[in-house]
């Protein structure tokens, strides 16, 4: 095999997303009465990225081969508190823009924290701290409520240059700055090790540790940027239950439509965001459809199971029926 | 020997695992610019000594002096600093990640704080060809490559840590003869660089062509320190074991081989890997698979057993033609097969059970009334097991992966004896093994043979083929190359028709002419 084939067989779960993604999209546009137009994708960004964060946020722990289900309430505590400290001179905005961004980071290194040092299953351990996150957040906002720096928000929920929504940029800066050096690094490379083989990476003297202990940490980080465009699009803290459990699951939806492993060690912060993005466009063309909103949640599933089986297609072409277990 | 002082030096080593004790007071003394054998039956406890030395358990007593310095390391990264690497029987390589990901993995060479991939690629490939495996693609996974493949980089992986002693825990188990011939020119080179180097293994021709010095161990103490060459493999052996050493193959029968076959192959082809291929098994018999690794006999045993789909061809059982879909059906009554897998650890034994329960998940069907286990019967058949096999557990509760590797492969044997199967499939059953466990795999293959059971016996040594077998299919390129039956099966035509070569002689007269 040449060099070009290794890298695309190492992109092709980010390549499947990212397929899914656009043919789901042309297929969206090419059927809205209004077309492609910077209006409609505007809408469609400042839809999708909300989740794009929260499952890239979920990928940085699914390569360690963990899984964190208190994604979700790390977001809506970090809605509260944005509703908050996110407002008044530009100087006031910036520290809270920073406090909401290290709770975040702070909360995603307590559930590291326990995970690593305190042995727990991921699982569990997120399930419960999730409910603590959840907890202050409705002390911090029992109704809904607050604001935001409107001139902030407005900048970062619209249009760059009359044509590129401010929300996708902001995305893939987050992307560039924070996936990017994470996955090329010492501490990244040794989280998916400790996903693939934690055994193995510990034989060969890896900080599987630290490695973890900064994906957790980073993944708090980058759901608190998701609850920060939440107040931006919302201009309010809501500490909605259901919301937060929703992105959670949907979080792990879209990890999985972006070809990352849920056992960990394979995958990508970038499939997922297409994976994220694809999901809800899912929602969009049954909204285009005119379909009744009472059969909404039911297509929605049907799709998505549908767009979840093509990664099983290669188990038809298995010839060696021990390969299914791999 | 005397003439330096000892690069690294253990004294009074003892590390017990719950009751057991793994290493009592076991001392090593190893010198720069030699290649040092350890020898000794598994359990002996050189495992135990390596782990100790790579920093992945720490000893209850004793210390440990490098360049006359106590030394003590907390974890393999610290013994890893300390330029001590181990490349490990149990494969420490990550699979998801690639080649060169791996070689490179404990530090990796960064530009601002990211890894500089096309540097990382440079070094891998250096390591590669250090390690004398050029032909592995670095960018290729770890979890796509063959068994001798991952060998080769795990080594590559050591000797990009620039180590100053070098540890090789059964390394050369897994690989192909040629492989082998080019890991031992590269430990030769190390040597005269000046590494120590500390070698595992047992095969005692490896040993022989490499070691300087030797230590045997036995029941966790050292038995004897000696130059290499001062004793006779006997002398060595009887170190080893600790009693008389005989002839470690038991006699052939002769027996005229009568009725309708156990287990007959017509013609069977999958994809490219299996050609054609026919043969035929009665009851009583051992019939061996040979030939270079990776020839397809594995593929033949899956296929066999009813793993691989699309198979072309026909099984006959008794003279009936069977189709087998899947391992439980080819265990099933009227069939009776059992596959004694290639790695135990993945595909023989759920590691963290205990043995009662590896023992018995063959054959729950049989041990069960109205869906309930019968524990009395359970712990009859199991009882009669560990007798047969001397199977050497502390308690049959405790989890199978505390055993030593002889015994964990006692159990995935004994789990199908449980069926009392009428045809066993056995993929390279005693590699890894000790020389002790080794020679009453062999006597219980006779046995079971002459009580009736037909056995298709692949092995990687052809020594054991040698001497265990009745007749010999050597496969080549998916394909049966030849068959040897009695006599003819020697080391000369197992090679020669290994390398699909019709024999030596006529290749030199080629040449001549």
């Amino acid at each position: 095999m040449k060099d070009w084939q290794y890298r695309l067989a190492e992109q092709r779960g980010t390549l499947t997303a990212l397929t899914i993604f656009v043919v789901m999209f042309v297929i969206y546009t090419a059927n809205h009465p209004a077309g492609f137009t910077a209006n409609v994708v505007q809408t469609a960004a400042n839809k999708g990225v909300l989740l794009a964060f929260i499952a890239m946020a979920q990928t940085l722990v699914v390569i360690t081969a963990g899984i964190d289900l208190s994604i979700g309430m790390i977001f809506l505590l970090t809605n509260c508190l944005a509703s908050w400290l996110v407002v008044g001179t530009p100087l006031e905005t910036a520290f809270g823009v920073v406090v909401v961004l290290a709770v975040g980071a702070l909360c995603g290194a307590i559930n590291g924290a326990i995970v690593i040092y305190g042995r727990l299953q991921p699982i569990v351990a997120t399930i419960a701290t999730g409910a603590v996150y959840f907890g202050i957040a409705l002390l911090l906002r029992p109704f809904p409520g607050g604001s935001v720096n409107e001139d902030l928000a407005d900048a970062l929920t619209g249009r760059i240059f009359g044509s590129v929504p401010a929300s996708l940029v902001a995305l893939a800066a987050v992307v560039v700055l924070v996936w990017v050096p994470f996955s090329r690094s010492v501490y990244g490379r040794a989280a998916y090790a400790a996903g693939s083989s934690e055994t193995a990476a510990y034989m060969s003297g890896m900080p599987i540790r630290r490695g973890k202990f900064l994906a957790y940490t980073l993944a708090g980080f980058v759901a608190a940027i998701g609850g920060l465009f939440l107040t931006f699009f919302t201009y309010t803290g809501d500490a909605a239950y259901a919301s937060g459990n929703a992105y959670t699951l949907f979080s792990i939806a879209a990890v999985v439509l972006g070809g990352v492993s849920l056992f960990g060690g394979k995958g990508s912060a970038i499939g997922a965001v297409f994976g994220a993005l694809a999901f809800r466009t899912i929602g969009d063309l049954l909204f285009v459809f005119d379909l009744d909103p009472l059969w909404q949640p039911l297509f929605q599933g049907l799709i998505l199971l549908a767009a979840v089986s093509l990664g099983a297609f290669a188990l038809f072409r298995v010839r060696n029926r021990l390969e299914w277990f791999l | 020997m005397e003439s330096a002082a000892p690069l690294f030096r253990m004294e009074g080593i003892s590390k017990r695992y719950g009751g057991v004790r793994a290493l009592e007071k076991a001392d090593l003394s190893v010198r720069a610019g030699a290649i040092h054998a350890i020898l000794g039956e598994n359990g002996a406890g050189k495992s135990t000594l390596i782990k100790i030395m790579a920093g992945v358990v720490a000893p209850d007593e004793g210390q440990m002096m490098l360049d006359g310095r106590a030394v003590d390391f907390a974890s393999p990264a610290a013994a890893n600093d300390a330029g001590i690497v181990c490349v490990f029987q149990e494969l420490s390589l990550i699979p998801e990640l690639s080649v060169a990901d791996n070689i490179i993995i404990s530090n990796p060479p960064t530009r601002f704080g990211m890894i500089d991939r096309k540097a990382q690629r440079r070094l891998a490939e250096e390591a590669l060809a250090r390690a004398g495996a050029a032909d592995i693609h670095p960018l290729s996974l770890v979890k796509d490559l063959p068994l001798s493949r991952r060998q080769m980089v795990e080594i590559a992986k050591a000797l990009a840590r620039k180590p100053r002693i070098l540890i090789l825990d059964e390394a050369t188990s897994a690989l192909t003869a040629a492989d082998v011939s080019k890991v031992f020119a590269v430990l030769k080179r190390l040597r005269a660089e000046g590494l120590a180097l500390l070698y595992i293994s047992h095969r005692m021709n490896e040993i022989a062509e490499l070691a300087d010095d030797c230590t045997v161990f036995r029941n966790g103490s050292k038995v004897a320190s000696y130059p290499a060459g001062s004793k006779s493999d006997e002398e060595v052996i009887e170190m080893m074991i600790g009693r008389e050493y005989h002839s470690v193959y038991p006699p052939k029968p002769e027996r005229a081989l009568q009725g309708v076959p156990v287990l007959e192959a017509r013609n069977l082809s999958w994809t490219d890997r299996l050609q054609d291929i026919s043969f035929s098994l009665h009851a009583g018999e051992i019939l061996g698979l040979g030939g270079l690794d990776g020839q397809g006999q594995r593929d033949l045993l899956l296929a066999l057993f009813g793993v691989l789909r699309g198979l072309r061809g026909t099984v006959h059982v008794d003279g009936k033609p069977v189709g087998i879909g899947s391992p439980a059906q080819a265990r099933a009554q009227g069939i009776g097969m059992a596959l004694i897998p290639e790695d135990r650890k993945t595909e023989g034994l759920m590691l963290p059970m205990t043995v009662r329960d590896n023992l018995s998940f063959a054959s729950l069907d049989r041990l069960t009334r109205g869906g309930i286990i019968d524990s009395a019967k359970e712990q009859d058949f199991i009882d009669r097991m560990m007798t047969l096999l001397a199977i050497k557990a502390g308690s049959i509760d405790a989890p199978v992966g505390a055993l030593s590797g002889g015994n964990q492969q006692k159990v995935v044997i004994a789990k199908w004896l449980m069926r009392q199967p009428r045809t066993i499939l056995l993929n390279d059953p005693t590699r890894g093994i000790d020389v002790g466990t080794k020679q009453e795999i062999y006597q219980l293959l006779r046995r079971l043979a002459d009580e009736g059971a037909a056995i298709l016996f692949y092995s990687t040594d052809y020594a054991e083929l040698i001497g265990c077998c009745d007749r010999v299919l050597v496969l080549y390129d998916g394909a049966v190359k030849r068959e040897l039956v009695g006599a003819e099966i020697t080391e000369h035509a197992l090679i020669a028709s290994a390398l699909n070569i019709r024999s030596v002689e006529s290749m030199h007269e080629g040449a001549a002419s």
